[in-house]
């Protein structure tokens, strides 16, 4: 656990504790920077990220055109490499355009649910006492649900939607994060520095901002990663129930539910958005994983 | 130890009452009037106002949810507006098919995991190592529904090996474990459920039993002549608590988890239950099986603390 404070004794002393911080992350980058498998698996996700925001431009057909006489063509096909789904929609450009939906799903909840979550644990954690009672035992009630039970719950009574579906791999997300930060900050509370500010006058709004968070950072940072991926397969799960996106609109989770009818013409066309969802998921678990060596943070 | 397991027992209380709440809120949440969803379009606001008072809508929350949660108490989930059955009797028909498979799949993913994590962690850094820990990256990054259709395609579409959906050719209710014709129905929804836990179990055997592998005791052990399969044997012992934790927790994910993977084999538990509520927008019956599911989950996790002191007195203290 020690090296999860590096820094932070120079930081309460240091009078430019910014420029000491990044000292921090320049060491973490150079753990990093050999780490081969780790690289790979960040390049491969920024190479998914662009091909999805640049979608429009890149996508070699429009994704929602379809054409009765093209259905289910098989992978390789003539203008068509990856093949055609039920409708005849282009598969290649179908995959590349819903993977805006399926990344946003996995990136947007996670980041609500740190800011959320972390909010709330560093509060309990830092505070402690009828404060921590209040939100830790709140948050107990959530973990008496599986995961995938409580995103059906929510999601099935609220509805199908992109913003239902937001909303409630969110809440799912929330208590995990939590409890993580809360025992990042009740940790860091009992730590020297902590005091050492607090004896010197320091607010607690600063003491706060300027020795906690920045301590409790990667932690927080290195579970938020490990939660994209679930996020992802969560949320491919929902489309899969039809709690997702509506149909036309191009997701990964969707177009396998949809696909599902056609294993027995095109078995490996129907395979497809699953390859992707695997691939994204596998390179987000690695990244992680190597932020987790880089930033020397124990589970 | 009685001290310990009434004080922990005592502690499921309030979590009950918690998930009972969401469980409530679960139906104040869904969008739409529930009244007007059941009255015909002609109705006047008189007839919506009479039905209201029959549900008992008219009173306030507070009051409504305890007048349900005394049903609950007596074994009463309401009524399923699909089929028009009592949501208990559904769920509970359910759960026994869920549970079965759950356990079968854990019991596997369990075995394996302690198997490839021992591998894993004797021969560190080796290839064997390498392969065990991509399995278990897998495992844990594949999307266990996706999994499912795949299983499909390989062995029912291409092979023919085994059948895709259902449960036995005589339905639920002349399955039998124990027949061949009947299990194979249960053998890919098994094996589909027992890839995620195998891929989480094995990262932690392998991690754990690495950390055990470094300690003095192993040295000791090793000095005085002992094999090292007797080394393993008494590194193996010291993982069992956590061995007993990972089954519980597990098992209980599979149980709330199983809704995709058994919605892809229309196996008859309590999942394929959940997706029907959800495209049928039965809510009674999507807040029953929640409710069931959640309290089971709570019940397994309070039987692995008892069970975990029981092996492991120390835990007893914190």
């Amino acid at each position: 656990m020690a090296n999860v404070f590096a820094g932070s004794s120079v930081a309460a002393t240091a009078p430019k504790p910014v420029v000491q911080s990044r000292g921090y992350w320049a060491s973490v980058w150079r753990r990093m920077r050999y780490d081969y498998v780790t690289l790979f698996c960040l390049a491969l996700i920024l190479i998914i990220a662009l091909l999805a925001i640049l979608a429009p431009e890149v996508a070699p057909m429009d994704p929602y055109k379809s054409s009765m006489a093209h259905r289910l063509k098989p992978i390789g096909y003539p203008g068509h490499w990856l093949g055609t789904d039920e409708q005849g929609r282009d598969m290649l450009s179908r995959l590349i355009y819903g993977g805006r939906v399926s990344l946003a799903m996995g990136v947007v909840p996670v980041a609500l649910a740190t800011l959320i979550g972390g909010l709330f644990g560093v509060t309990a954690g830092y505070f402690g006492g009828r404060v921590n009672m209040a939100i830790m035992r709140f948050m107990d009630i959530f973990f008496a649900f599986p995961s995938v039970l409580l995103a059906v719950a929510i999601s099935g009574s609220l509805g199908g939607g992109v913003v239902n579906q937001l909303l409630t791999l969110t809440i799912v997300l929330i208590p995990p994060l939590c409890r993580v930060a809360e025992t990042a900050a009740s940790q860091v509370r009992t730590m020297d520095f902590v005091d050492a500010a607090r004896s010197t006058g320091a607010s607690t709004l600063s003491i706060v901002f300027s020795h906690v968070l920045i301590n409790v950072l990667s932690p927080i940072l290195v579970y938020a990663s490990t939660l994209v991926s679930v996020s992802i397969i969560l949320a491919s799960g929902l489309s899969f129930l039809g709690l997702g996106v509506s149909p036309p609109t191009a997701d990964w989770g969707l177009m396998l539910s949809t696909l599902r009818q056609s294993i027995y013409v095109r078995p490996l066309v129907s395979a497809i958005p699953g390859v992707a969802i695997l691939v994204t998921s596998v390179a987000f678990n690695l990244l992680s994983d190597g932020l987790r060596q880089a930033m020397d943070v124990r589970q | 130890m009685w001290l310990y397991a009434g004080r922990r027992m005592l502690m499921t209380i309030p979590i009950l009452i918690g998930v009972s709440i969401i469980c409530f809120a679960l139906v104040k949440i869904a969008p739409g009037d529930p009244v007007q969803n059941l009255l015909s379009p002609t109705a006047s606001a008189a007839d919506a106002a009479r039905l209201r008072a029959a549900y008992g809508l008219d009173k306030p929350v507070v009051l409504q949810y305890l007048i349900w949660i005394g049903h609950v108490c007596v074994g009463d989930l309401g009524m399923s507006i699909s089929d028009k059955t009592p949501v208990a009797g559904e769920v509970f028909e359910a759960l026994g098919h869920t549970l079965v498979i759950a356990v079968i799949s854990v019991s596997i993913a369990l075995a394996l995991s302690l198997i490839f994590g021992v591998i894993g962690a004797y021969r560190a850094g080796a290839v064997s190592d390498r392969a065990v820990t991509a399995m278990a990256v897998f495992g844990i990054s594949v999307p266990p529904f996706w999994l499912a259709v795949v299983l499909v395609i390989f062995f029912s579409v291409n092979l023919g090996w085994l059948p895709a959906t259902g449960m036995g050719p005589n339905g639920s209710e002349a399955f039998s474990y124990f027949r061949w014709s009947d299990f194979k129905y249960a053998v890919m929804p098994i094996f589909a459920l027992a890839l995620p836990p195998l891929g989480i179990m094995t990262r932690t055997t392998r991690s754990s039993m690495a950390e055990i592998l470094n300690q003095d005791f192993i040295l000791t052990l090793r000095a005085k002549g002992l094999s090292e399969a007797q080394v393993i044997r008494h590194a193996l012992v010291n993982i069992m608590p956590q061995a007993l934790a990972m089954f519980g927790l597990q098992l209980g994910y599979l149980i709330g988890g199983s809704v995709l993977v058994e919605t892809v084999f229309t196996w008859p538990g309590t999942g394929y239950l959940l997706n029907k509520a959800v495209l049928t927008r039965d809510i009674p019956l999507l807040q029953g099986t929640i409710l069931v599911l959640a309290a089971v989950f709570v019940i397994i996790n309070l039987a692995v603390d008892l069970l975990q002191s029981l092996i492991d007195p120390r835990l007893q203290r914190s």
